[in-house]
C-alpha cells in the first residue's frame, strides 16, 4: 500500500498497518501549543469538562506572544490566568516574552519530525516544515486534548506540490506560497494536506520552508508537509540517521498534483483584501504606501531580516513612511543585534519592536488609519486586520517590502 | 430538528477577522464581543440580527484564524444556523464543538434573497419558497457532539 | 542687580537688556516642539479657530510622534495621520518612531541660550544644555506657532549647589528624587531650578537631563545648568553651536539656595502615588513587583542603559517579572547595540522595545494590570498612570530598577 507523508505519520502515530484519506481516526498527541489570547478560554473549558489534570504536562507549551508587550490593561489578565493555570496543572514549558509561538515551537525543539502537534492557532501548520503533522484547533478542542491526550481527525487528502529548478534573484519562498494560494484559491486546499517536494523545495532553508508551511492554511489546508532531510536534522539537532522516514510515495493516492518551474515564479503580492488575490509585483509598482511591516511567524526570521537589511543598507525609508520590523523571536533578535542587522535597519529608519505577533494580529504595533496602505510580510490581508476596513494590506516578501519602503511605493527589489 | 428563520446574506471568504476583529478578542466575555460581530464588513449587522435568524454565505465561511470566539459569537447572536457553500476547517470544528449548526449546501446560497425566510430539516431537506432541496446528514461522530450539546458536555459525560 | 541664566535668556528673547523675576515680557520663541500627545488637537484649533491660519516660521517647528508609537488603535493612528499630513503639507520637521521627543530635541535642535516652548511638561529637560525650555498647553502653543511670540512671567530662581561625588550605586536620578522629596511637588512652582557647583559640572549631559527633566515634578517652570565645556562639547559633537553661553551673575538674585553633598545621597524611590513621597530604597525593600521599566525622557539614555547592563550582565530577571527597556532614541538604541548592551538585556529576559514613551505613561506597550506594581525610571508615579487605575508605580534609578527586576521585588542595587 502506498501512502502520502501525512498518512505515514498518522499510521506511525496509531501504530497501525494501514489507513487512508477520509478515515476518521483518533490520534495520540505528541505536543500542544496554547497562546495567550486563548489561554483563559482553554482554562475555563478544561475545568468545565471536569478534568483535574493534564494528560502529560511536559507535552504542553504555553506561549505569550499576541499580547506582548501588553497594549491594554485587559491583556494582563491573560498572563495571570496563564500563569496560574500553568502553576496549577504543572506546565513548565512557558514563554512569557520570547517571541512568536510558531517560531519558538521549532526553534526551542518542542516539535520533532514525525510528531502530531496541535495548537490554538491556525498557523500551527508551520511545523510541517520539519515533517510534523500539525494543525490549528479551537480552545474547546485544546481543552479536550489537554485532558485526554487525543483528538479525532479525518485523515486529509493530500495535494502534492512539486517545485523544481532554481528561483530567480529576489524570488523567495513567500512568492512560491503566494502563487500557490492564488492558484488554489483561499479554500482550494480546504481540509486537505499540502505536500511539498521537488529540487527547489529541498534547496530551501528550514526558515523558508516554514514560510510556506505557515501560509498553507491560507489556502484552507489542514496541514503542510515537507520531507525531513539533512537540513531538518541539523535544525532539529538530531542525527540524519535518526530521522523518521517521511516521504510521500510516488504513486500514493494524491487528490491533485501541481507542478511549478522555479524559473517561472516571479515576485508577487496578495492584494486587498483576500489572500488569493495574487498579482505580480511588476503590475503593482508605483502604488503609494504609508507603512511597511517586516515580521510575523511567516517572515520574521533571520534570513528575512538579512534580506531586508541587504536591500536597505545605506538607504533610507522614504519620508513619512513608517518601517516597522519585528523579529520573530528573542533568539532572532539577538542574532540580528550581534550581526549588525538591527543597526543597519535602524540607520535606514526602521522601528524595531520586541519579538511578538505585533502588527500582524492587529492589536497594536503600528495600526493604520483610514485609507492608508501597507506592504507587509505577514500572512493575512483581511478587511480590518490592521485598522479600519479602508486600510489596504498588500502581502509580499521581505525583499519586496524593503524595496517598497525605500521608494515609498510598491517596488521590485533592484537586481 | 427543524430550523426556520430570516436570511442575512454574506459573501465568499467571510474570514474570522470579519466575524470578530482581533481588537476585541481580549474582552472577558463573548457577550461583550458580540456587538462587534461582522463589524469590518457590515457594522450595523450585529444590531439587526434577531434570535433565530439564519446566515447564508458563499464559499469558505470562517477562513483564517483558529479563534473560537467566531462561532461562539454567532451562537451568542442566537443565529439558528449558518448555511454556506463551504466552511473553513478550523471554523467548522469550532462550530460543532460549540453546538452551532452549520449546513454545507452548494445551491442554496445562489438562490435566496436577504430578508426572506428559509427552513432546514436536519439530515433531510431545506425548504425555500415552497421548493425542497436535499440535505446530507452529518457524520455520526459529529452528531454525537452536537447531540451532547457541544464538546464540553460530551467530555463531561465521558469523565463522569 | 545681576541676572540669573533664566533672566538673561528671557531678556535676550524679549530683545531687552535686563529682565528680573516677576516681570512679564513678550518674547520670540527660538524653537517649538509638539508631540502626538496634543498636536492633533492643536491642528484642529489651527484649522477651525483662525480666520487666516498661517505659521509664523515653519523652520522653528518640530513635530514628533513618540507617545503612542507604534500606533495601538485606529484612533491613535488617525491622530498620527493628521499630524503627519500637516507636517508634510507645511514642511515641518517631522520625526516618527525615532525617539522620545525631548531626547530628539537635545540631539538635534536645542542650543544653549535658546528659549524653547514644548507642548509637553518635560520640555524643561533642555536646561541640561543651558537653554530655557518650558512646557505649554496647546492653546499657548498654537499662539506661538502662528505669531512666533508669546509672553512669559520671568521666574524666580532656586539655586541648588551640588558638591562632592556620588557613592557607588547612587545616581543623579536618586538626587533629583531626593530634592523633590525635600522641597515637595509644589516646591518650585513657577520657578527655575538652577543647578551649580562642582557636582553639577562633573555630570554628563545625559545625567544633567535626568535632573532638569524632573524639575517640573517639583512644579518648576524649568530646570537649568550653566552651559560649560561639556555642553559645548555635546553641541559640537551634534554639529551645533551655542546661541548664548549665559552664566548667572555673581550678584544675581536667588529666591532660595540649597546645598547638597552628593556623597550623602542614598538610593531612593518615590512611592505611589506621589512624586514627593520619596524614601530610602531600604524602607520599601521586598515590595513585590510585576513589571520593571528602564526608559523615558528621564532615564532612557546610554548612561542609564550602561548602568542597567552592568547589573544584568549574565543574570536573569525573575520569572514572573516583565522588564521592558526602551532606549530614549534611535541613536541611543544604536549606541547600545554597538556596545553589546542589547544582547545582555535580551539574554537577561528583558523586552527591548522601540524608542517611545510607552510604559512611562501607560500607553501602547507594556501597560500594567489591575493590582500590579511597576518600578520605573519614568517621570511620574500618579495613580493609574502606567495602566489600570488600581495599579502602583514606584520610581527609582536604572540601577534600582534592574536589580529589582532580578529579585522580583524592590531591592538596592548595591
Amino acid at each position: 500500500m502506498k501512502h502520502t507523508s501525512i498518512e505515514k505519520i498518522i499510521i506511525n502515530n496509531l501504530k497501525r498497518d494501514n489507513i487512508q484519506a477520509n478515515d476518521i481516526v483518533t490520534v495520540n498527541v505528541d505536543r500542544v501549543m496554547i497562546h495567550d489570547i486563548f489561554i483563559p478560554f482553554v482554562a475555563e473549558k478544561f475545568e468545565e469538562m471536569g478534568f483535574s489534570k493534564i494528560w502529560d504536562p511536559s507535552k504542553a507549551v504555553l506561549i505569550y506572544d499576541h499580547l506582548v508587550p501588553a497594549s491594554s490593561v485587559e491583556d494582563i489578565r491573560h498572563f495571570k490566568i496563564g500563569d496560574s493555570f500553568a502553576d496549577k496543572y504543572e506546565i513548565k514549558n512557558i514563554h512569557r516574552s520570547d517571541g512568536i509561538c510558531h517560531q519558538l515551537m521549532l526553534e526551542a525543539h518542542y516539535v520533532k519530525p514525525g510528531d502530531v502537534v496541535f495548537g490554538t492557532d491556525s498557523h500551527t501548520t508551520t511545523y510541517g516544515s520539519i515533517g510534523a503533522f500539525s494543525s490549528g484547533v479551537g480552545y474547546t478542542e485544546m481543552a479536550a486534548i489537554l485532558g485526554t491526550g487525543q483528538l479525532w481527525v479525518k485523515v486529509p487528502e493530500t495535494v502534492r506540490v512539486t517545485v523544481n529548478g532554481k528561483l530567480p534573484d529576489n524570488v523567495t519562498a513567500k512568492d512560491i506560497v503566494l502563487r500557490l494560494i492564488g492558484d488554489l484559491g483561499a479554500d482550494g486546499a480546504n481540509y486537505k494536506a499540502l505536500e511539498f517536494t521537488g529540487s527547489t523545495i529541498f534547496d530551501l532553508s528550514i526558515a523558508s520552508r516554514m514560510t510556506i508551511a505557515n501560509m498553507s492554511v491560507e489556502a484552507g489546508a489542514k496541514a503542510a508537509i515537507f520531507e525531513p532531510d539533512e537540513k531538518t536534522a541539523e535544525y532539529c539537532g538530531i542525527l540524519f540517521e535518526d530521522l523518521p522516514k517521511i516521504s510521500g510515495d510516488r504513486d500514493a493516492d494524491y487528490v491533485n498534483e501541481i507542478h511549478y518551474n522555479a524559473e517561472e515564479i516571479v515576485p508577487v503580492m496578495a492584494c486587498p483584501s483576500s489572500v488569493d488575490n495574487i498579482k505580480p509585483v511588476a503590475e503593482l509598482e508605483g502604488i503609494p504606501i504609508d507603512q511597511v511591516f517586516i515580521g510575523s511567524c511567516t517572515n520574521g526570521r533571520l534570513e528575512d531580516l538579512t534580506v531586508a537589511a541587504d536591500i536597505l543598507k545605506g538607504k533610507k525609508a522614504a519620508d513619512h513612511v513608517r518601517l516597522i520590523v519585528t523579529p520573530a523571536s528573542r533568539e532572532i533578535y539577538k542574532q540580528a543585534a550581534r550581526s549588525g542587522i538591527l543597526n543597519t535597519l535602524i540607520s535606514a529608519g526602521a522601528i524595531i519592536t520586541h519579538p511578538g505577533c505585533g502588527l500582524c494580529c492587529g492589536r497594536a504595533g503600528g495600526i493604520l488609519s483610514e485609507g492608508e496602505r501597507i506592504v507587509a510580510t505577514n500572512n493575512r490581508n483581511f478587511l480590518g486586520r490592521m485598522g479600519p476596513a479602508s486600510v489596504d494590506i498588500y502581502l509580499g516578501s521581505p525583499a519586496v517590502a524593503a524595496a517598497s519602503a525605500i521608494e515609498g511605493k510598491i517596488a521590485l527589489p533592484k537586481p | 430538528m427543524v430550523i426556520k428563520g430570516k436570511i442575512w446574506i454574506l459573501g465568499d471568504n467571510i474570514d474570522t477577522d470579519i466575524i470578530i476583529p482581533t481588537e476585541y478578542l481580549a474582552m472577558k466575555r463573548i457577550e461583550e464581543m458580540k456587538k462587534y460581530a461582522f463589524s469590518p464588513l457590515r457594522p450595523e449587522l450585529a444590531e439587526l440580527i434577531a434570535p433565530g435568524d439564519i446566515i447564508v454565505a458563499g464559499r469558505n465561511f470562517g477562513c483564517g484564524s483558529s479563534r473560537e470566539q467566531a462561532p461562539e459569537i454567532i451562537k451568542e447572536l442566537k443565529i439558528g444556523c449558518v448555511i454556506a457553500k463551504s466552511f473553513a476547517r478550523i471554523f467548522y470544528r469550532n462550530a460543532i464543538n460549540n453546538g452551532l449548526l452549520l449546513i454545507e449546501h452548494s445551491l442554496i446560497p445562489d438562490l435566496i434573497s436577504e430578508g426572506e425566510y428559509i427552513a432546514a430539516v436536519i439530515g433531510e431537506y431545506i425548504e425555500y419558497k415552497e421548493a425542497k432541496y436535499d440535505l446530507a446528514p452529518l457524520p455520526p461522530n459529529l452528531m454525537e457532539i452536537i447531540e451532547a450539546g457541544g464538546l464540553v458536555a460530551a467530555m463531561k459525560n465521558k469523565n463522569i | 542687580m545681576g541676572m540669573t541664566i533664566s533672566e538673561k535668556i528671557i531678556a535676550a528673547a524679549a530683545n531687552i537688556d535686563h529682565a528680573k523675576a516677576g516681570d512679564i515680557h513678550t518674547v520670540s520663541i527660538d524653537r517649538m516642539m509638539s508631540n502626538d500627545g496634543t498636536t492633533h488637537l492643536t491642528i484642529d484649533m489651527y484649522n477651525s479657530m483662525l480666520k487666516n491660519p498661517a505659521i509664523a516660521d515653519k523652520s522653528k517647528l518640530v513635530f514628533i510622534i513618540d507617545h503612542n508609537m507604534p500606533a495601538d488603535s485606529p484612533k491613535t493612528a488617525a491622530a498620527h495621520k493628521k499630524i503627519r499630513d500637516f507636517a508634510k503639507t507645511h514642511e515641518i520637521a517631522f520625526y516618527e518612531g525615532k525617539g522620545v521627543c525631548h531626547q530628539i530635541m537635545m540631539e538635534e535642535y536645542v542650543r544653549s541660550g535658546e528659549l524653547i516652548f514644548g507642548a509637553d511638561s518635560h520640555t524643561c529637560t533642555y536646561g541640561a544644555l543651558g537653554a530655557f525650555g518650558t512646557g505649554v498647553g496647546n492653546t499657548d502653543f498654537l499662539y506661538a506657532m502662528v505669531t512666533g511670540r508669546s509672553w512669559v512671567l520671568v521666574p524666580e530662581t532656586l539655586l541648588f549647589h551640588l558638591s562632592g561625588s556620588f557613592r557607588e550605586g547612587v545616581y543623579p536620578r536618586d538626587l533629583i528624587l531626593t530634592i523633590i522629596g525635600d522641597i515637595g511637588a509644589g516646591g518650585a512652582s513657577y520657578k527655575t531650578m538652577e543647578f551649580t557647583g562642582s557636582g553639577a559640572h562633573a555630570m554628563s549631559i545625559g545625567h544633567r537631563m535626568a535632573l532638569t527633566n524632573m524639575a517640573v515634578e517639583a512644579g518648576a517652570k524649568t530646570g537649568i545648568f550653566e552651559p560649560d565645556e561639556k555642553a559645548v562639547e555635546y553641541l559640537s559633537a551634534h554639529g551645533r553651536q551655542a546661541k548664548h553661553l549665559f552664566k548667572s551673575d555673581k550678584n544675581a538674585r536667588y529666591e532660595k539656595e540649597y546645598f547638597y553633598d552628593l556623597g550623602k545621597i542614598e538610593p531612593v524611590v518615590a512611592r505611589p502615588d506621589n512624586i514627593d513621597d520619596v524614601v530610602n530604597v531600604e524602607s520599601v525593600k521586598d515590595v513585590k513587583i510585576d513589571q520593571a521599566f528602564i526608559g523615558s525622557c528621564n532615564s532612557g539614555r546610554i548612561e542609564d542603559l550602561r548602568i542597567a547592563a552592568e547589573i544584568l550582565k549574565g543574570q536573569r530577571i525573575a520569572d514572573h517579572v516583565r522588564l521592558l527597556i526602551s532606549p530614549a532614541s534611535n541613536s541611543v538604541y544604536q549606541k547600545a547595540l554597538e556596545e553589546g548592551l542589547m544582547g545582555i538585556f535580551i539574554d537577561a529576559g528583558a523586552m527591548v522595545v522601540n524608542s517611545n514613551c510607552s510604559v512611562c505613561w501607560g500607553s501602547c506597550q507594556g501597560v500594567i494590570g489591575e493590582g500590579e506594581v511597576l518600578i520605573s525610571t519614568g517621570t511620574r508615579n500618579f495613580k493609574g498612570r502606567a495602566g489600570h487605575k488600581e495599579s502602583k508605580v514606584y520610581l527609582g534609578s536604572a540601577a534600582t530598577v534592574a536589580a529589582s527586576a532580578m529579585a522580583g521585588k524592590i531591592v538596592r542595587a548595591v
